[in-house]
C-alpha cells in the first residue's frame, strides 16, 4: 500500500489542468451561447423569445448531474461512444449558456429604455446602439455576477468525476483509494479549489463594490 | 421653405386618443413654442415628428424627408432632426466629448479627428469648451443638458426638438440652458420647444401654440398670443401659469 506523499499530491495538482480545461470550455462555449441567448431574449420576434425561454427554463430546471448523465449515456443509444471529457464539456457548456444567458439578459434589460431611445434619435442602427451604447453599460453591470458564475463553473466541473473523468476531485478519489488516506487526499483537493476560487471571489466582490460606488459609469 | 409640415396627426395609446388631428407648419429659422397643461399631448406630438412615436393617421414631412416606418428611411430623417429630452439621456459610460462624437462617427462616418474638432466646437457653443473629458455624472444637471444639446448640434440638424428640457432642473440651472437655446435661436436654428417657461416662449418663440385635449386650441405670433389671448381656456391657462 502507498502512503500519501509528494507524488500523490502532485498527481492531484496535475489533474488541475483538466479542471481548468473543462472550466475554460464551459465558460467560453457557454459564454458565446449565452450572448446569443441574451440577444434573442431581447429580440422583437415572439417566436425566438419563446424558443429561448423554453431552452433556458428547461436547462435551469435540470440538475446538472442529470444533464451530465444524459450527455454521457444518450449517444450510446445511437451506438456512439463519447469520451467523458466531451460529455462533461457539452453538459457544462449547455448549463452555463442558460445561466450566463439569464445574467446577461437581465443586465441588458437593466439599461433604461431612454438610452435606446436617444441612440435611435441620433440615427444609430440597432446594432451600433447595442455595440456602443447598451453593451458597454450592460457588461459593466454584469461583471460581478459573471465572475461569480465562473466560480460556480469551476466547482461544477467536479461532477465530471462521476462519469470517470479525471479532474482534481476524481484524482483525489483515486489517491484516496490507493492510500486509504481520504482526509489528506480531499484536503489537498479542497486547497486547490480554494486557491483557484478565492481570488476570483475577491475579484467579484471588488467589481461589485466598484459598480456600487461609481454608479452606472464604472 | 417649410422645414416641418405636419398634417392632421392622430395618435392613440390603446383606447386613449392623445392627438386628435394636429397640424403644424414651421418655416426655416422659426422658433415655435408648444404650451399647455400636462397630458394635453405636447410631448407625444413632438416625438411623432422624429418617429419616436408612430402616428395612426396624418402626414409628416421633416427637413425634406417623408415620415416612414422603414428603419433605414427613418434614420435618414433622424439625421436631420435633433431632439433633446427632459432627462438629458447622455450615455453615462462615455465622456462629454465621446457622447458628442458617437453619432457623427458612427452615423455619418466622419473621421475621428474631424469629429473631435466638431465636438469641441459644439461644446464651446454651449459654454462647456473645457469639459470635453468629463463624464456625465461629474456634471451638473444644467451642464449635462447643455452637453445633450451639443450632442444634437454635432449632427448639424435642420431642426431641433426640445421636450421640456428645463423641467428636471433646479431654477438656478434653468437659466444657463435657456441662454443656450436663445443663442441658437439668434443663430437662425429652426426649433420646436415644449416648455413651461412662459416668459421664455414669449421672448424667444416667433409663434406659440396652446394645446388642449389633443388639439391645437389657439396659436399665434407670440407677442399677441401672450398679450391678447383670445379663448377663455388660454386666458385661464396663462393666469394659472403666472400664478
Ligand atoms: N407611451 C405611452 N403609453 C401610453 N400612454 C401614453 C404614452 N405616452 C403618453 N401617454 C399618455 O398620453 C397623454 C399625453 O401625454 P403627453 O404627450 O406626454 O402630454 P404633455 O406633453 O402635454 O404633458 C397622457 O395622458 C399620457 O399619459
Amino acid at each position: 500500500m502507498r502512503t500519501f506523499g509528494t507524488p500523490e499530491f502532485l498527481f492531484i495538482v496535475y489533474a488541475l489542468r483538466w479542471t481548468l480545461t473543462l472550466t475554460v470550455i464551459a465558460f467560453v462555449g457557454g459564454g458565446l451561447m449565452g450572448i446569443l441567448l441574451a440577444l434573442l431574449r431581447i429580440a422583437r420576434s415572439r417566436a425566438l423569445r419563446g424558443l429561448t425561454t423554453f431552452y433556458m427554463q428547461l436547462v435551469q430546471g435540470l440538475p446538472l448531474l442529470v444533464l451530465l448523465f444524459l450527455c454521457y449515456y444518450a449517444p450510446s443509444l445511437f451506438g456512439v461512444e463519447i469520451a467523458a471529457l466531451t460529455a462533461a464539456a457539452i453538459a457544462l457548456t449547455v448549463n452555463s449558456s442558460a445561466f450566463l444567458g439569464a445574467i446577461w439578459e437581465s443586465a441588458l434589460r437593466a439599461i433604461p429604455r431612454a438610452q435606446w431611445e436617444s441612440a435611435d434619435a441620433l440615427a444609430l442602427t440597432p446594432w451600433k446602439t447595442l455595440r456602443f451604447v447598451i453593451a458597454p453599460q450592460a457588461i459593466r453591470l454584469a461583471m460581478p455576477s459573471t465572475v461569480g458564475f465562473l466560480v460556480q463553473i469551476i466547482k461544477q466541473t467536479s461532477l465530471a468525476s462521476i462519469i470517470g473523468f479525471i479532474e482534481i476531485t476524481r484524482a483525489g478519489q483515486l489517491v484516496s483509494n490507493a492510500t486509504f488516506e481520504p482526509l489528506k487526499a480531499f484536503l489537498s483537493v479542497a486547497a486547490l479549489y480554494f486557491a483557484v476560487c478565492f481570488p476570483l471571489t475577491q475579484l467579484s466582490l471588488w467589481l461589485e463594490r466598484r459598480t456600487a460606488r461609481r454608479g452606472a459609469r464604472t | 421653405m417649410s422645414v416641418v409640415v405636419a398634417k392632421n396627426i392622430r395618435k392613440s395609446f390603446g383606447a386613449l386618443q392623445v392627438l386628435k388631428g394636429v397640424s403644424l407648419t414651421v418655416e426655416g429659422g422659426e422658433v415655435v413654442a408648444l404650451i399647455g397643461r400636462s397630458g394635453s399631448g405636447k410631448s407625444t406630438f413632438l416625438r411623432c415628428l422624429n418617429g419616436l412615436e408612430s402616428i395612426d393617421d396624418g402626414e409628416i414631412e421633416v427637413a425634406g424627408h417623408r415620415m416612414s416606418r422603414k428603419p433605414a428611411e427613418l434614420r435618414q430623417l433622424r439625421r436631420d432632426v435633433g431632439i433633446v429630452f427632459q432627462s438629458y439621456n447622455l450615455f453615462p459610460h462615455l465622456t462629454a466629448g465621446e457622447n458628442i462624437m458617437l453619432a457623427p462617427v458612427q452615423v455619418k462616418g466622419l473621421p475621428r479627428q474631424a469629429a473631435r474638432e466638431e465636438a469641441r466646437r459644439c461644446l464651446s457653443l454651449v459654454g462647456l469648451g473645457d469639459r470635453f473629458d468629463a463624464y456625465p455624472d461629474m456634471l451638473s444637471g444644467g451642464q449635462q443638458q447643455r452637453v445633450a444639446i451639443a450632442r444634437s448640434l454635432a449632427m448639424q440638424p435642420k431642426v431641433l426638438l426640445f421636450d421640456e428640457v428645463t423641467s428636471a432642473l433646479d431654477p438656478e440651472l434653468t437659466g444657463e440652458v435657456l441662454a443656450v437655446i436663445e443663442n441658437l435661436a439668434r443663430g437662425g436654428m429652426t426649433m420646436i420647444l415644449v416648455t413651461h417657461e412662459m416668459g421664455f416662449a414669449r421672448r424667444v418663440a416667433n409663434k406659440t401654440i396652446f394645446m388642449k385635449d389633443g388639439i391645437i386650441h389657439e396659436e399665434g405670433p407670440s407677442a399677441e398670443f401672450f398679450s391678447a389671448p383670445k379663448t377663455p381656456e388660454l386666458q385661464a391657462f396663462l393666469r394659472s401659469e403666472v400664478g
